[in-house]
């Protein structure tokens, strides 16, 4: 066995793990670092429900070996919340119902809180196609593009 | 338990949209998933499947794989039961390839290993010597003469005489005279039509984690939709006893029907057994498809009569559906459904289970009915545009109602299809204008619902709030309803009862979360454990007041004095008996355990648009409404999600996503890349109309709402797609190339 130290930053965090050269990024993040929020559903970067940021830049954790985030800063769904406050759109998914079984949900956020830094005023059209990379397949997408779209509303209102 | 017999009941929780008990953990990160599990000491398990689609299994040699480091344990067929029978057969045939690889993912053997690199490298050090043959992936290629033999002797004697052996299992109803009905139509119209396999999809690859030792006692977390389920058959093809194997469910990704079967927990728990270690087995996504799901695929012939005045004088369908191969597509609901929104004099209906060398069929969100739908309403359609006859006003017209005969036996009950289409009619969808290259579908579309085995707890605190049990995983927010029933009974806050997916060993046989049946089942379990609670509650203030028990009423969560005769006292407020409890008797629990037997049906309407591209055969859909009885929306969001989900999954079944086989009887697109479910950017908002026409079956009204909404998609969409493109769509999916293929053969 040939593993590899690496040293990363995750939700703001110095943290260190071992890992095999071949392991992902996503296996590493919940299986040597215990954050099990980023999900796999497909390993091949289809679903989106692996997604993290790696220095700010949307990823699909799956497509990403562990030993590649040495010296990155790393974000995950563990990391939007602020202590027991939620964020915005956390709190607007669950008044929305915009999920039912709730497995594709932490990559969503994750890639509409990416959204939505980048581009504050999202049209649907826009969000649709942010989104396309994030499958869901239990709510046809129509209460989570309504909850981006007016959280993004009520984020443009307050600031 | 009937409707309540209260007119005009005012609710004060169900019918709201309060936040569901869940949410701070989905959107956290912190729900526990499937493979979100872990153990001390855990091992990481992988499964060799088939390459091929038929294959005799002639020797497997696994000295290699052992061999390697970290390596600790190989499991094969004879590592479970030799007695089981029936069902159980079947699965275990499914779980673990006996001495034939029956299709392409067939699972051969596993391995424990102490991580999941080193599992993976060792299953391609077994070494298997196959004796290839012939195989057939077509349902109708399998039914010809000549066809290779499957399982021989696999029919169950419904079967006619000369049938190939692939026909394993026969369906048949009907009543009056077909032959009198067609002759009496001005217009008949006779097709055939095809529909290809689909996954359900779950974003959630199968996970477990087992705990088996050698005392025949274990520990199971999986992510199902029926863990008491799950413990039974795991039972059996292990061996051990019922209670001995304690299932705990995990949050579930989704399911569909598709973790209603049992795939991967029993070779966990082999290798666990084998090893005295936990043992964690997860999917990959390309497993999931090979070797999990999917849906029948269908051929399918119709034919229809109609007056000129829209009158249906007489239909007819034969259902041929393949589910892998082993018995059980569900070709009896697909026969069953297909003509039940019409109140017909003439009808029959037939339906053949014939093997292929694919997957074992699982169910599919009301398993073979939106198949039916699209052959039926696709005659229907055309008819009506042959007669020049407005679709919903035939509809109407032919529509099944209470006291009416069903296509399939019995008279209907209350039932709300007329009620769907009236709202369907008056819909400004209905009337809004189309544009050039656009075209209109409607499709009704029909599901049975379920009851089943159902025990719940519902235990109450000394500070007055309750914790519910109940054995139903929550697979789309039904921890809410459960908790809108309970605060609805009891007369407190919402917010004061926690919903728990109990495991195994704390409630009675709950069956799996599936035919519609959790609001349905596990709330009139929930209404009546609160009932069964209210009594005690109401007996300790009776006591306490020295009145006679039936003397005590319930209302606003307090116990009353029934009125002035019972005497004059304050009423007691729920918390007052249950902070005493402990002195008064002990503590108070409301229990149910029972098979609710009164689902109600239900029926929807679906509204399409749809744009054909007719140079590239793309399809666009443009606007989207689903009009469903609900019977009563508990929690109204995710009633409109159920709607909105199954109208978006039918939407890709329709125009995308197929099972895609090679002449070699591999499955070529085993990806979420080549296999494409529908992504946000696919999709128009949908908008969704609940219909409430009450179930006499429950306390409140309530219909099962999960399944029906994928009924009417396909042939909506395909009327729709029809009508865009000026030639008839036959086969499923839709897909760009078969619609350029319709468009180059109508020219």
């Amino acid at each position: 066995m040939n593993k590899i130290h690496v040293n990363t930053e995750v939700n703001g965090d110095d943290v260190e793990f071992l890992c095999d050269t071949r392991e992902t990024l996503l296996d590493a993040l919940r299986d040597r670092l215990n954050l099990t929020g980023a999900k796999e559903g497909c390993g091949t970067g289809d679903c989106g429900a692996c997604s993290i940021t790696l220095d700010d830049r949307l990823v699909c954790s799956c497509l990403v070996l562990g030993v590649e985030a040495e010296g990155k800063s790393i974000g995950t769904v563990e990391g939007i919340a602020n202590g027991e406050d939620l964020h915005p759109l956390q709190q607007k998914f669950i008044e929305y119902a915009a999920l039912q079984c709730g497995i594709c949900t932490p990559g969503i956020l994750v890639a509409t809180e990416a959204l939505l830094k980048k581009n504050p005023d999202p049209t649907e059209t826009e969000v649709r196609y942010w989104l396309a990379g994030n499958l869901c397949r239990c709510t046809g997408y129509d209460k989570i593009i309504r909850a981006v779209m007016d959280t993004a509303r009520d984020l443009r209102e307050a600031s | 338990m009937a409707l309540d017999n209260q007119k005009n009941r005012e609710f004060k929780v169900v019918g709201t949209r309060p936040d569901r008990p869940d949410g701070l953990d989905k959107v956290t990160g912190r729900a526990k998933f499937g493979a979100d599990a872990y153990a001390t000491g855990m091992l990481h398990a992988a499964i060799l499947r088939s390459p091929h689609a038929h294959a005799k299994i002639l020797s497997i040699n696994t000295q290699k794989a052992e061999a390697l480091k970290g390596v600790k344990a190989v499991v094969t067929r004879k590592d479970f039961s030799t007695s089981v029978t029936g069902e159980n057969w079947n699965v275990l045939e499914n779980v673990m390839a006996g001495d034939t690889a029956l299709y392409d993912g067939h699972a051969i053997a596993a391995i424990a290993a102490t991580s999941s690199l080193i599992a993976r490298d060792a299953i391609k050090l077994i070494e298997i010597t196959y004796d290839i043959i012939p195989h057939v992936t077509d349902v109708d290629k399998a039914m010809e003469n000549g066809a290779p033999i499957i399982r021989a002797n696999a029919g169950d004697g419904s079967v006619p005489k000369g049938m190939h052996p692939n026909v394993v299992r026969y369906h048949e109803s009907g009543h009056g005279d077909l032959e009198a009905g067609f002759s009496s139509a001005d217009l008949v119209i006779e097709d055939t039509f095809k529909t290809e396999a689909t996954h359900q999809g779950y974003i959630e690859p199968h996970a477990c984690l087992a705990q088996l030792g050698g005392d025949g006692k274990g520990e199971l977390w999986c992510c199902t939709q029926g863990h008491f389920q799950v413990q039974k058959v795991c039972a059996a093809l292990l061996d051990i006893e019922t209670s001995a194997l304690r299932v705990t469910a995990s949050e579930i990704g989704g399911g569909f029907g598709g973790k209603t079967a049992i795939f991967i927990e029993p070779v966990a728990l082999a290798l666990s057994r084998k090893t005295n270690r936990p043992v964690k087995l997860v999917m990959s996504r390309s497993e999931v498809f090979r070797a999990t799901g999917p849906t029948s695929s269908t051929s399918m012939d119709i034919k229809i009569g109609m007056k000129k005045d829209g009158t249906i004088t007489a239909g007819s369908g034969i259902f041929r559906l393949q589910g892998g191969a082993f018995p059980g597509a569900p070709m009896e609901f697909t026969a069953m459904c297909a003509f039940a929104p019409y109140n017909l004099q003439n009808v029959q209906q037939i339906g053949y289970d014939v093997l292929n060398n694919r997957p074992k069929q699982a169910a599919y969100r009301a398993p073979g009915s939106p198949m039916a739908a699209f052959a039926v309403e696709s005659v229907i359609d055309e008819l009506c545009n042959q007669l020049k006859l407005d679709p919903i006003e035939v509809r109407l017209k032919n529509a099944s109602k209470e006291g009416t005969k069903a296509s399939f036996g019995p008279k209907w009950d209350k039932i709300g299809l007329v009620e769907c289409l009236e709202s369907a009619k008056n819909h400004p969808h209905y009337s809004s204008p189309l544009l050039e290259g656009q075209g209109r579908g409607i499709s009704s579309g029909f599901w049975f619902n379920h009851g089943g085995e159902t025990a719940v707890s519902l235990a109450l605190s000394e500070d007055g709030t309750a914790a519910l049990s109940v054995g139903t995983p929550d697979i789309g927010g039904s921890r809410a309803s459960m908790c809108q029933f309970a605060a609805e009974e009891l007369g407190i806050p919402y917010e004061k009862i926690r919903t728990t997916i109990a495991d195994t060993a704390t409630l009675g046989y709950n069956e799996v979360s599936h035919g519609s049946r959790v609001t349905y089942a596990t709330g009139l379990a929930t209404i009546k454990a609160a009932r069964d609670a209210v009594k005690k509650l109401c007996a300790r203030a009776a006591n306490k007041w020295e009145i006679d028990e039936d003397a005590v009423i319930w209302e606003d969560g307090c116990a009353k004095p029934s009125g002035p005769n019972a005497g004059s006292f304050e009423p007691m407020p729920l918390a007052e008996i249950t902070k005493k409890m402990g002195k008064t008797g002990g503590p108070i629990v409301g229990h149910f355990e029972a098979t609710p037997e009164g689902a109600g049906v239900s029926f929807a309407t679906h509204i399409v648009d749809a744009e054909v591209d007719q140079e590239t055969g793309k399809t666009k859909i443009i606007k989207y409404t689903v009009i469903q009885d609900a019977g009563k929306a508990i929690h109204p969001s995710y009633v409109e999600g159920q709607y909105q989900g199954g109208a978006a999954q039918g939407i890709g079944w329709a125009l995308n996503e197929e099972y895609i086989y090679g002449d070699d009887g591999r499955l070529q697109n085993s990806g979420f890349l080549d296999y494409r479910i529908p992504v946000a950017s696919d999709l128009p908002m949908i908008d969704t109309v609940i219909v409430e026409v009450p179930n006499p079956g429950h306390p409140y009204g309530v219909r099962g709402v999960g399944e029906t909404s994928i009924c009417p998609p396909l042939a909506a969409i395909a009327n729709a797609v029809s009508n865009a493109a000026g030639v008839r769509l036959k086969e499923l999916p839709m897909s760009p190339v078969r619609i350029l293929e319709a468009l180059e053969n109508k020219a």
